[in-house]
C-alpha cells in the first residue's frame, strides 16, 4: 500500500496524466461529472454520486460509428476505430465499479462491441472508498462492499492522506509507472477506516432493501401486477433515471445527414421514450405503464433471466436522488415485493 | 395543513363530490413525495403536504379530467397560473375538475440542502425560520429562506388565481422579494455577447436529453413533439454538438414565449442543475417591456400578447427604441 498527502493531489493527477488521459469526477457549472483531468479542472473526490455515472467513460452517450460520403457516383465509407490509447478513470466508488461487470455481460461477453471493449481493454479504473455513504445508497442489496471498491486500483481517503493500493496486475503496472510521487504506507489506517465504512453501511436507511422477491424465472409473476398502474402513474416518461443509471445499457444507432455527409453514431436510448423500440407498425409498448414496467422487469426479472441470476442495479441511489416525481426502484421492490 | 385538507377531500369523496384527487403521497423518506391519484377517501391516508410538495400537479390534469367524475387537483397559489394557462389553451377542462387552492409557505430544495456538503440526511423538522436537520453524522442547522427551491425565491405571491374553494392561511400575503425576478436576467443582459455565450455553453454543456424540463412543463402538451417525431429531421436523442445543445433548449423557450408562467418546473427537475427558467425569464421581461406587463395564467380569459394582435403592438422595427437587449 502506498500514499499521498490530499494537499498533493494534482501532483499525482499530473503524473498520471502523463502516461494517459485522466477521468475524474470534476465540478462544472455547479455539478459533477466525469470529466478529462487538467490543472485547471476543479477535482471533486469528496462527492459520492456524479450525476451521469462512469458508465459515460466506457459506453458514452453519443459515439459516431462511420461516415458516408457520395462523390459523383462513388461511395465512400469511413468506419470510426476502437480506441487505442491507455488511460485511468478515477475516484470511481463502489457501485460504480460493479456496473462495469454488469455492461461487460452485455457489450462483451455475448457479442463483442468492439469500441466498448477497447476502452474496457484500455482503461485502468482507480476506484474510491465511500467515507460518508448518502441515505440514498442501497449497496449492499446488491452485494457491494462500499469499503473494497475494487476496480484495478484501490483508494481511500483517511483525514489529510490519500492511500493507495493496486488489486490487479494492470493496477499495478500502472502504479509501477508513476515512479516516486507515492509513498509506502501501511495498512493500519486503511483497515480502520473500513470498519468505520462497514459500521455506517449496517445503519443506512435502505439497508434491509432485498432482491429476495424478484429473479430469473418470475416474469409471469410480475408482469401482470395491477400495482405496475398506480406505480407509474406520476411518471412523466423522461429519461432521467436511465440516464444517471449506471446499467442501463439501451441505445440508438441513427444516421445524421450533415448536408455534405451521413454520419451514422451511437447513443443512449431510454424506455422510458415513446419511440424506444419504434417499428414500422408502431410501437410495441403504447402506454407510460408499458415503458415503465419495462424498466424495472429489465432490471429485477430478464437481465437475471439472461445472466445467471444477476440483477442489473448496483444500488448507487442516482434514480432515487434525481426523479423529478420520486419514483425509484426502492419503491418498486418494496411495493411488489412485499417489503 | 395537511390533516386540514386531508379530511376535507375525504368529505368531498364521502359526499360524492369528486370521485378521484390529485395530490402528494408519502414517500421513502420525508423528501421525496410522489405525485399521486387517489381513487377513494381510504387512498388518503398516504396523503402528504409539507415542504417537499414542489411539484405543479395541474399538467396532469390533461389525462385526468377526461374521464367520467369530477376529479380534485389541490393547486398552491403558482401552480394556479399553470392551470389557468392550460384552460386558455383549452387543453383541459373545468367542468370535470374541483380546485381546492391551498397555502404554501415555499417549498425545501433537497439538493440545495445537500449542497451544503450534508450528507446522510434522515429528517428535517422546521423551527420558526430554522431547519433542524438530522443526518446520520449528526445533527446541522440551516435558515428555510437559504434552500428554498430556486422558483421560491420570486415567489408570485400566495394569491391563488382560481379555485373552488380555498384552505390557506395567507392568501393576501404579498412576497417580499418579488423585485429580484429578473436580478440574473439583467445580469446576463449586461454581459458582452462573448461572456453571455460562454455562461450558456458552460450550462448547456452539461445537457443529458433526459427531456425532463420539456415532460414536466405545463406549457410543453404537444401531444408530439417535434423532437421525439423521426420524422422531423431534428429529432435527437443526444446532443450531437454543442449546436444542438443550445438548440432544444432556444426553440423549447421560444415555443413557451408568451405562455411559460414562470412556474419553475423546468429547473427544478433539471438533473443537471440548469437555470432553464433564465430563458423563460428573458422572454418574459421583453414581452413586459414590448408588449406591456403581462402574465400569463393570471386569468383564463386574456389573450396572450404573442398570440393577439392589437395595433398598439410594437413594431419590430421599433424593438431597439424599446431598449430590449
Amino acid at each position: 500500500m502506498q500514499k499521498i498527502k490530499l494537499e498533493n493531489i494534482n501532483e499525482l493527477l499530473q503524473s498520471m496524466a502523463q502516461i494517459g488521459k485522466v477521468y475524474a469526477p470534476i465540478e462544472k457549472a455547479g455539478q459533477v461529472n466525469y470529466y478529462e483531468w487538467n490543472k485547471d479542472a476543479k477535482l471533486r473526490l469528496d462527492v459520492l454520486n456524479t450525476v451521469k455515472s462512469a458508465k459515460d467513460v466506457f459506453f458514452p452517450q453519443t459515439e459516431d460509428l462511420a461516415s458516408f460520403k457520395t462523390e459523383g457516383k462513388e461511395i465512400s465509407i469511413q468506419a470510426e476505430k476502437p480506441l487505442d490509447e491507455d488511460f485511468a478513470v478515477f475516484g470511481v466508488r463502489a457501485c460504480d465499479v460493479k456496473s462495469f461487470d454488469i455492461l461487460d455481460k452485455v457489450f462483451i461477453e455475448e457479442n463483442t462491441d468492439e469500441f466498448y471493449k477497447a476502452r474496457r481493454e484500455h482503461g485502468v479504473v482507480i476506484s474510491h472508498a465511500c467515507n460518508e455513504p448518502e441515505e440514498t445508497c442501497f449497496c449492499t442489496t446488491f452485494g457491494i462492499d462500499a469499503s473494497a471498491p475494487k476496480g484495478d486500483i484501490e483508494t481511500y481517503t483517511v483525514g489529510d492522506t490519500l492511500y493507495w493500493l493496486p488489486v490487479t496486475d494492470k493496477g499495478k503496472e500502472y502504479s509501477a509507472k508513476l515512479g516516486n510521487i507515492l509513498e509506502e504506507a501501511d495498512e493500519s489506517q486503511v483497515n480502520k477506516q473500513k470498519e468505520t465504512i462497514k459500521a455506517i453501511m449496517d445503519k443506512l436507511p435502505l439497508k434491509d432493501v432485498t432482491t429476495q422477491a424478484f429473479g430469473a424465472g418470475k416474469t409471469m409473476e410480475y408482469f401482470d401486477r395491477p400495482e405496475w398502474k398506480e406505480l407509474s402513474e406520476a411518471c412523466i416518461g423522461c429519461g432521467t433515471c436511465t440516464y444517471v443509471c449506471p446499467t442501463c445499457q439501451c441505445y440508438d444507432i441513427r444516421d445524421y445527414d450533415t448536408g455534405k455527409s451521413i454520419e451514422r453514431f451511437r447513443c443512449w436510448d431510454s424506455c422510458m421514450y415513446s419511440d424506444f423500440t419504434m417499428m414500422a407498425h408502431g410501437n410495441p409498448r403504447k402506454t407510460q405503464t408499458e415503458r415503465f414496467r419495462q424498466r424495472f422487469m429489465h432490471k429485477l426479472v430478464y437481465f437475471p433471466d439472461n445472466n445467471n441470476g444477476e440483477f442489473s442495479c448496483v444500488g448507487c441511489g442516482r434514480c432515487v436522488a434525481k426523479c423529478p416525481i420520486s419514483m425509484n426502484i426502492v419503491k418498486v421492490m418494496k411495493a411488489l415485493g412485499g417489503k | 395543513m395537511q390533516e386540514v385538507i386531508k379530511k376535507r377531500v375525504k368529505e368531498l369523496f364521502d359526499n360524492n363530490t369528486i370521485v378521484r384527487a390529485i395530490g402528494w403521497e408519502n414517500g421513502e423518506f420525508f423528501y421525496d413525495h410522489t405525485p399521486a391519484v387517489f381513487d377513494s377517501a381510504a387512498d388518503m391516508d398516504v396523503f402528504v403536504y409539507d415542504n417537499f410538495c414542489a411539484s405543479n400537479l395541474s399538467k396532469y390534469l390533461i389525462n385526468h379530467c377526461a374521464p367520467e367524475g369530477k376529479t380534485l387537483v389541490l393547486l398552491k397559489p403558482c401552480d394556479t397560473y399553470s392551470f389557468n394557462q392550460l384552460l386558455t389553451e383549452h387543453r383541459i377542462n373545468k367542468d370535470n375538475i374541483y380546485i381546492i387552492g391551498i397555502g404554501c409557505d415555499g417549498m425545501v430544495d433537497i439538493d440545495k440542502i445537500r449542497a451544503l456538503g450534508i450528507k446522510g440526511i434522515t429528517k428535517i423538522t422546521q423551527n420558526g425560520d430554522e431547519l433542524v436537520i438530522d443526518t446520520m453524522y449528526g445533527e446541522k442547522k440551516c435558515k428555510k429562506a437559504d434552500v428554498l427551491l430556486e422558483k421560491c425565491l420570486s415567489c408570485k405571491g400566495k394569491k391563488h388565481m382560481i379555485y373552488d374553494e380555498l384552505i390557506s392561511e395567507n392568501e393576501d400575503e404579498m412576497p417580499q422579494d418579488a423585485s429580484k425576478r429578473f436580478d440574473l436576467v439583467n445580469e446576463l443582459e449586461n454581459m458582452t455577447s462573448e461572456e453571455r455565450f460562454a455562461f450558456w455553453q458552460n450550462e448547456l454543456s452539461k445537457c443529458i436529453r433526459c427531456n425532463a424540463c420539456r415532460n414536466i412543463c405545463p406549457a410543453c402538451s404537444c401531444r408530439k413533439c417535434v423532437f421525439d417525431n423521426s420524422a422531423s429531421g431534428v429529432a435527437s436523442k443526444a446532443n450531437a454538438d454543442s449546436f444542438e445543445e443550445k438548440m432544444f433548449h432556444i426553440i423549447r423557450a421560444f415555443h413557451v414565449a408568451g405562455r411559460c408562467t414562470d412556474c419553475g418546473e423546468c429547473t427544478r427537475v433539471c438533473p443537471q442543475g440548469i437555470p432553464l427558467h433564465l430563458l423563460n425569464r428573458k422572454f418574459i421581461k421583453d414581452i413586459n417591456t414590448l408588449y406591456g406587463e403581462y402574465q400569463a395564467g393570471e386569468t383564463a380569459d386574456q389573450r396572450g400578447p404573442l398570440t393577439d394582435y392589437t395595433q398598439q403592438d410594437v413594431e419590430p422595427t421599433f424593438i431597439s427604441d424599446k431598449e430590449v437587449k
